[in-house]
């Protein structure tokens, strides 16, 4: 079959990059390095000039919804606008050239920035240490979970086997406590969706060394008893993590500390707006308690008068990542939240707002499980006999790019939708009447959608038998 | 009100209206414990005042001048292009493509990245990147540990990167050390035990290693041999995969990433069709539509921790999609010729380097071990070197703390550059 990839583009011998000129004569390869470690055969790469390559990857842009293009609802994920000043901050050459390993007196503006956002994090989480390191929010959890397995070791108790995770988690929270070594164990919900505290009481023991947490939690729901939930668990000596994926909900109105927190991770790249890249980057920076503070991740970056440097904590973890962390997304967080300051917590007020808004709107006509004030997203089932599925295909052809769907795990066709505090009610109208508008439409016709996209629907199962995963 | 929200007060009204409450703090009714102060901030500044404190702040740091540290992060020429593509709102605003209809861009460029993965370390299937080289080095060696069923324990020498060999302990895996003799690693002894065997190349002091060695010695204790390469390099050297390599993992920011103070970077992990479901991370694969029009999707996602939370092979959740993306782009405006004589500039400019020190009386620290471009150059007082090189406008290299300078020459630096460092060094010796 025949694709569009860049190498089909090209031809033998074009080049799409003018090189310098050699200055310094040539070094034959062949005299400095021992003929088995030469390449026999060339890699087969495109040979292509540079309009070429301009007008291949716009074009392939234009088959990719991004933020700046539709309005993406897409629950758990905080896809808010990304404002181009920190594209601004974030290339600025003095940055953008600057070596990791410089010492750090050549380093002083950087790692400014990186202390000035260690007490913003500080400041908004109410946590008195911060690591800003964790390459993503899924590294901040296995930092944070680490960071717990280390404070045990270090205090010889060696009985704290198992972490404890709601069936509303995400799927990165039993996946890193297996990772870092301990069981999961699952723990069940109360009628709100949020954990049972009841349950959790039977459950904890000398064996727990944490509860993680999302809050609000992934339906949407705030977890009202998180204060009584970290009073168990310090009772038996374990820790309460709050993964930060949700912060967006939180900014000014709720800080994790004073609920009993221990450890957190944030995700700069939802909450503080640095884009999501297709995937990545991310930054999923950690704040924590006084306790927790001297096993995070090396380094930190602390503050002698006016200088500024990078220390190991005490019983540090070790590093998380080959340098310093995605200091790009530092800079771009730094930014957006000094362009806010305490404003932040109108963030949080619209994004509040929005979400409390569609579920208004869609409910009578679609299930709302948790009918009662949700927070940043709002969980919602089709009307009865449709899929989850065919409505979110549905919603591509009006132009949007579906919620987060069949998660969480414990609502049946869960269709989970952030609106983020950047959209208009004419946005949020427009997109509540495409749903209204769906759950009126032919089940089976639906199941033909989208038929206004780059694709239709893929078949995905041929793509896992029969793997093709290079040219 | 917040910056880039597009709420008026009677859209709040309405909306309030709509929901049913009274105010802004009702939709909090049930947040307990609440937060009732005002965040200890810093006043809100306009986008032209904090650009302002970017622009002060960045004079404070050191910039602009010939850089001659590697030792994981090279100080490479990006093209103009690879910044213009990546900064296109379709890519920089989109997400995981979940959704494949509305992401091919995506999802076809990291198609193309994987491709060029491939290509570059001669194995078959790459994923779609990790967070940086150090984690695709890590989680190599959780790998090598599931795919030969035994506990996770790597051998590895002083020629991996330390950074790379801290994250592997972090991760909690066992590290065995190999001798290190004359800059290059003896694979002579490699533990029965150990599920992995890694050999970077070139390795942290710049030498070429013995990749068929390495995986000789993996194989004959059943263990997998994981490359660590930076991926410039495989223009000119064999691929790992055609050494018996099993496993080949690195750093990609050579390929057109900015330096940026360690990151945003990407980590590369490709291996051989028969490994590929341990291999951690998003993989994309070609398919069709219902119309059989050729689609690229996620695939093999029953690795994953959304589909498998426990037992998931890594709680990887993304990849590194933008900065693969800057990769992609950057090796298709090289093409292979152009990746080949980015790698020989390197080479020639390293090595006039080490051959303008070696004539004004230095040694290097491994005189007779190949090299590409870094070496250790043995100096009486480094800290003084590098002193006296920032006061002549240069970053020197790193300093290795036991008499010997790490340098790395990219395609960057100019004769007129290099001389300098030599007279700067020479007379600071």
């Amino acid at each position: 079959m025949l694709d569009n990839l860049i190498r089909t583009k090209g031809r033998e011998g074009r080049r799409g990059y003018t090189l310098p000129k050699n200055d310094v004569g040539e070094t034959d390869l062949r005299k400095v390095l021992p003929k088995e470690a030469l390449r026999k055969e060339g890699p087969r790469l495109a040979e292509v000039d540079e309009p070429t390559v301009v007008r291949h990857y716009t074009n392939l842009s234009r088959r990719n919804w991004g933020i700046d293009t539709n309005f993406y609802p897409l629950g758990s994920c905080t896809m808010k606008h990304n404002p181009r000043a920190n594209e601004v901050a974030a290339n600025t050459p003095a940055f953008a050239g600057l070596h990791p390993l410089q010492p750090e007196a050549q380093a002083q503006g950087a790692l400014k920035v990186m202390h000035e956002l260690q007490g913003f994090l500080s400041e908004v989480s109410g946590l008195p240490a911060v690591s800003l390191q964790p390459l993503a929010g899924a590294q901040g959890e296995l930092t944070s979970i680490l960071m717990v397995k280390k404070f045990f070791e270090d205090n010889g108790d060696d009985g704290r086997t198992t972490v404890l995770v709601p069936s509303t988690a995400h799927g990165t929270n039993p996946a890193t406590a297996s990772m870092a070594g301990f069981a999961a164990k699952e723990i069940g919900l109360d009628e709100h969706g949020c954990v049972d505290v009841d349950e959790l009481r039977e459950m904890v023991d000398g064996t727990t060394a944490a509860l993680m947490i999302t809050n609000p939690n992934t339906c949407g729901v705030f977890e009202r008893n998180i204060k009584e939930i970290s009073d168990v668990l310090h009772e038996a000596g374990a820790f309460l993590y709050m993964d930060g994926a949700n912060m967006n909900a939180n900014l000014g109105r709720m800080r994790p500390a004073e609920a009993g927190v221990d450890v957190m991770h944030f995700n700069l790249h939802k909450t503080f707006s640095t884009p999501h890249g297709g995937g990545g980057p991310g930054c999923g920076a950690i704040a924590c308690s006084e306790t927790l503070a001297p096993f995070r991740p090396d380094p930190a970056v602390e503050r002698d008068g006016d200088i500024y440097s990078f220390v190991r904590p005490a019983g540090s973890i070790g590093r998380v990542a080959g340098f310093h962390g995605n200091f790009g997304q530092m800079l771009r967080a730094w930014n957006y939240i000094k362009m806010h300051g305490p404003d932040l917590r109108d963030v949080t007020d619209m994004a509040v707002l929005n979400a409390n808004y569609v579920r208004a709107r869609l409910g009578g006509t679609y299930g709302v499980p948790y009918d009662e004030l949700c927070k940043h997203e709002v969980v919602v089932q089709p009307p009865k006999g449709m899929k989850a599925l065919d409505i979110a295909k549905g919603l591509i052809d009006h132009g949007y790019h579906p919620p987060t769907i069949y998660f969480p795990l414990v609502v049946k066709e869960a269709m989970l939708i952030e609106p983020t505090e950047t959209e208009s009610k004419e946005t949020l109208d427009d997109f509540v009447g495409a749903l209204l508008e769906l759950a009126e439409s032919n089940a089976e016709e639906l199941e033909e959608a989208p038929a206004h996209a780059p694709t239709r629907r893929l078949d995905e199962a041929r793509a896992a038998r029969q793997l093709k995963a290079r040219w | 009100m917040a910056r880039f929200t597009p709420h008026t007060e009677e859209d709040v009204r309405e909306m309030l209206d709509v929901i049913g409450v009274e105010t802004l703090d009702d939709l909090f009714a049930d947040v307990s414990p609440k937060f009732e102060g005002e965040l200890g901030l810093p006043p809100a500044l306009s986008e032209y005042e904090a650009l302002r404190d970017v622009d002060r702040l960045a004079k404070e740091n050191v910039s602009g001048l010939p850089i001659f540290l590697g030792a994981g992060a090279y100080d490479r020429i990006v093209p103009s292009t690879v910044g213009a593509v990546i900064s296109r709102g379709e890519f920089l605003t989109s997400y995981t493509p979940y959704q494949p209809e509305i992401s091919q861009g995506t999802l076809q460029s990291i198609f193309e990245f994987q491709s060029i993965i491939s290509e570059l370390t001669g194995l078959d299937v790459s994923n779609a990147s990790v967070y940086d080289g150090a984690n695709a080095v890590a989680e190599a060696a959780l790998m090598t540990a599931r795919l030969t069923k035994r506990d996770p324990k790597v051998a590895v020498s002083r020629g991996l990167n330390p950074r790379y060999r801290e994250v592997i302990e972090t991760y909690r895996v066992e590290v065995v050390e190999l001798p290190f003799e004359d800059g290059t690693t003896n694979f002579s002894e490699v533990p029965d035990d150990a599920s992995g065997v890694f050999v970077q190349s070139p390795n942290f002091f710049g030498v070429v290693e013995d990749i068929g060695a390495a995986s000789e010695a993996a194989h004959g204790v059943g263990a997998l041999c994981v490359a660590v390469c930076d991926p410039i390099s495989l223009a000119v050297l064999e691929a790992p995969g055609n050494l018996g390599a099993d496993v080949a993992v690195g750093e990609a920011q050579p390929l057109g990433m900015p330096l940026l103070f360690g990151g945003p970077y990407a980590g590369y992990m490709a291996t051989d069709g028969k490994s590929v479901r341990q291999l951690p991370g998003r993989i994309c694969g070609e398919t069709v539509d219902k119309d059989g029009k050729l689609a690229y999707v996620l695939t093999l996602r029953g690795r994953e921790q959304d589909i498998r939370r426990a037992k998931a092979n890594s709680n990887i959740c993304t990849n590194q999609a933008l900065t693969a993306l800057a990769a992609t782009v950057y090796t298709a405006l090289m093409g292979p010729e152009g990746l080949r004589e980015v790698a020989e500039l390197s080479v020639s400019k390293a090595h006039y380097l080490a051959d303008r020190l070696r004539a004004s009386g230095l040694e290097l620290r491994y005189p007779d071990a190949p090299f590409l471009w870094e070496f250790v150059v043995e100096l009486p007082d480094v800290k003084r070197a590098n002193e006296a090189l920032l006061d002549a406008g240069m970053v020197g290299g790193l300093d290795l703390g036991d008499g010997g300078m790490l340098v790395a020459v990219t395609e960057k630096r100019t004769k007129e550059e290099l001389d300098a460092f030599v007279g700067v060094v020479a007379d600071a010796g």
